[in-house]
């Protein structure tokens, strides 16, 4: 694949506490994600997944090492730059959702881009067209307190959506999701990625991890293994129909 | 289930002769279980033999159509909600290389498990990704959502095997930690934790035994 990088890691190291309560959540991580790529993070609980996507965010700067995101590197940027490259280029779904309470459904997707400078009316539309990719067209005006969880996780996905993200970081976006409505959202993603964004995933289940092109599997702070690009379905599928 | 089932199945929609049955076959099973033509008479005459289908009467030329007798059409009916039986499954050969992986201690050193299960994990995630791209291009038509739902089968049993290795490994880790003693010495139940749960002591001998 010679699509351009979006995102490089490099040596990338992250300490969190200092002395005896020294915590290593990652250790010399080297992770590349190019546009059109999905690669998926795959790990036990507490081995620096949420930590990695915090670092590719540019939420939270390395220890050690470097973090790119397109040319910028994100260390070396003060905090209203890493929150503008966010804001703008940066497409986030956290594990705790991270929803505004006091906002509707719609007014959570259009405040990225109305923070961004769209006009209201363009923000709104694009929000609304994003809300209705996630099935959610009808609870546009609730407020996530109303919602089911898996209803607020589609919001937050596609508050993640919206606008031209470059980068798109999930982080269990199909935690609270049935299968069909969490393989709907991994197509939502996949279209995404496919139309030239770059997507990191976390994800403990398998079934969705197995929409990335790559998956990178964590344990204790290190990359212990990663599965290659995709070799393309020939033979598998020459199994599957003459099994 | 038997191709014989499948057959009284696609005749309760109407009449067909042998080559038909077996393309309607192959396409509503998205062609992952062909058949071969003459599977396909045998099983009509079978069917014939045990009085579920009879010729259709006075058809014009062409080869000979079948359709369902009263009997034919009452055991087509039943069989949708007669539930499949579980078996006493199949000898796994993952689960037994599991279950040597922690007992067997090669001289000099141990298997070491977390490798042989990471191992199997990437391999498993690499057939799971290969059934995602078939799924994602699967279309909406009938044939697409057989072949679909095919596909789903063999994704969901990929990733119930993707789940049973996650646990292994951490229960492996577990008891290591709580015994301080290296991981290759506790043994682990290769059955699925389900089978356990659910079965009365005959189940539990049929999954040991592991006949088939
Ligand atoms: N702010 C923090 N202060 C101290 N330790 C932290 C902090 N954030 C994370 N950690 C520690 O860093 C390690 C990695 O945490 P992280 O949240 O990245 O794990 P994770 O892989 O996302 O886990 P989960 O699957 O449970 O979400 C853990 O041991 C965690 O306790
Ligand atoms: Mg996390």
């Amino acid at each position: 694949m010679n699509a351009p990088v979006m995102l490089r890691m490099t040596s990338v190291t992250r300490v969190h506490g200092q002395g005896a309560a020294e915590v290593h959540a990652l250790r010399g991580v080297d992770l590349e994600v190019r546009m059109g790529e999905l690669v998926a993070v795959m790990g036990p609980s507490g081995s620096g997944k949420s930590t990695l996507l915090n670092l590719a965010g540019g939420l939270d700067t390395p220890t050690s090492g470097t973090v790119t995101v397109g040319r910028d590197d994100v260390g070396t940027l003060d905090a209203k730059a890493r929150a503008r490259l966010r804001r703008k280029h940066v497409g986030y779904v956290f594990q705790d959702l991270n929803l505004v309470p006091a906002l509707t459904a719609l007014e959570n997707v259009t405040l990225p881009l109305e923070l961004d400078g769209s006009s209201a009316r363009r923000a709104r539309a694009k929000a609304t067209a994003a809300l209705a990719t996630v099935g959610l067209d009808d609870l546009a005006d609730r407020f996530p307190d109303d919602m089911s969880g898996g209803q607020a996780q589609r919001v937050a996905i596609a508050r993640a959506l919206v606008g031209p993200r470059r980068l798109v970081l999930a982080d269990e976006p199909t935690g609270a999701l049935d299968s069909v409505t969490g393989e709907a959202v991994m197509r939502v993603l996949r279209q995404r990625v496919d139309a030239g964004a770059a997507g990191l995933l976390v994800t403990h289940d398998a079934r969705h991890a197995a929409w990335a092109d790559r998956i990178v599997f964590l344990r204790d702070g290190v990359v212990i293994d990663s599965t290659g690009a995709a070799a393309g379905p020939d033979s598998l599928l020459h199994r599957a129909v003459r099994a | 289930m038997s191709v014989r089932q499948g057959f009284l199945a696609l005749l309760s929609e109407r009449p067909m002769h042998g080559y038909q049955l077996r393309q309607e076959f192959e396409a509503r099973t998205g062609g992952t279980w062909p058949l071969n033509i003459g599977q396909a008479y045998t099983t009509l005459q079978r069917l014939q033999r045990d009085g579920l289908v009879a010729p259709v009467p006075d058809d014009d030329e062409g080869p000979e159509r079948f359709r369902l007798t009263d009997a034919g059409r009452a055991e087509a009916d039943a069989w949708w909600l007669r539930p499949v039986e579980r078996r006493a499954p199949a000898r796994d050969e993952l689960a037994i290389k599991l279950a040597l992986a922690v007992t067997v201690q090669p001289e000099g050193h141990g298997v070491d498990v977390a490798a042989v299960v990471q191992h199997q994990r990437t391999e498993s995630l690499r057939a799971l990704r290969d059934y995602t791209l078939l799924k994602r291009d699967a279309g909406d038509d009938p044939d697409g959502l057989a072949w679909s739902l095919v596909l789903d089968s063999l994704v969901f049993a990929v990733e119930a095997e993707v789940r049973w290795l996650d646990h292994v490994e951490s229960t492996v880790a577990q008891a290591a930690a709580r015994r301080d003693t290296p991981p290759v010495t506790e043994p682990v139940e290769p059955a699925p934790s389900d089978a356990r749960r659910s079965g009365p002591d005959q189940l539990a001998r049929r999954v040991r035994g592991g006949a088939r």
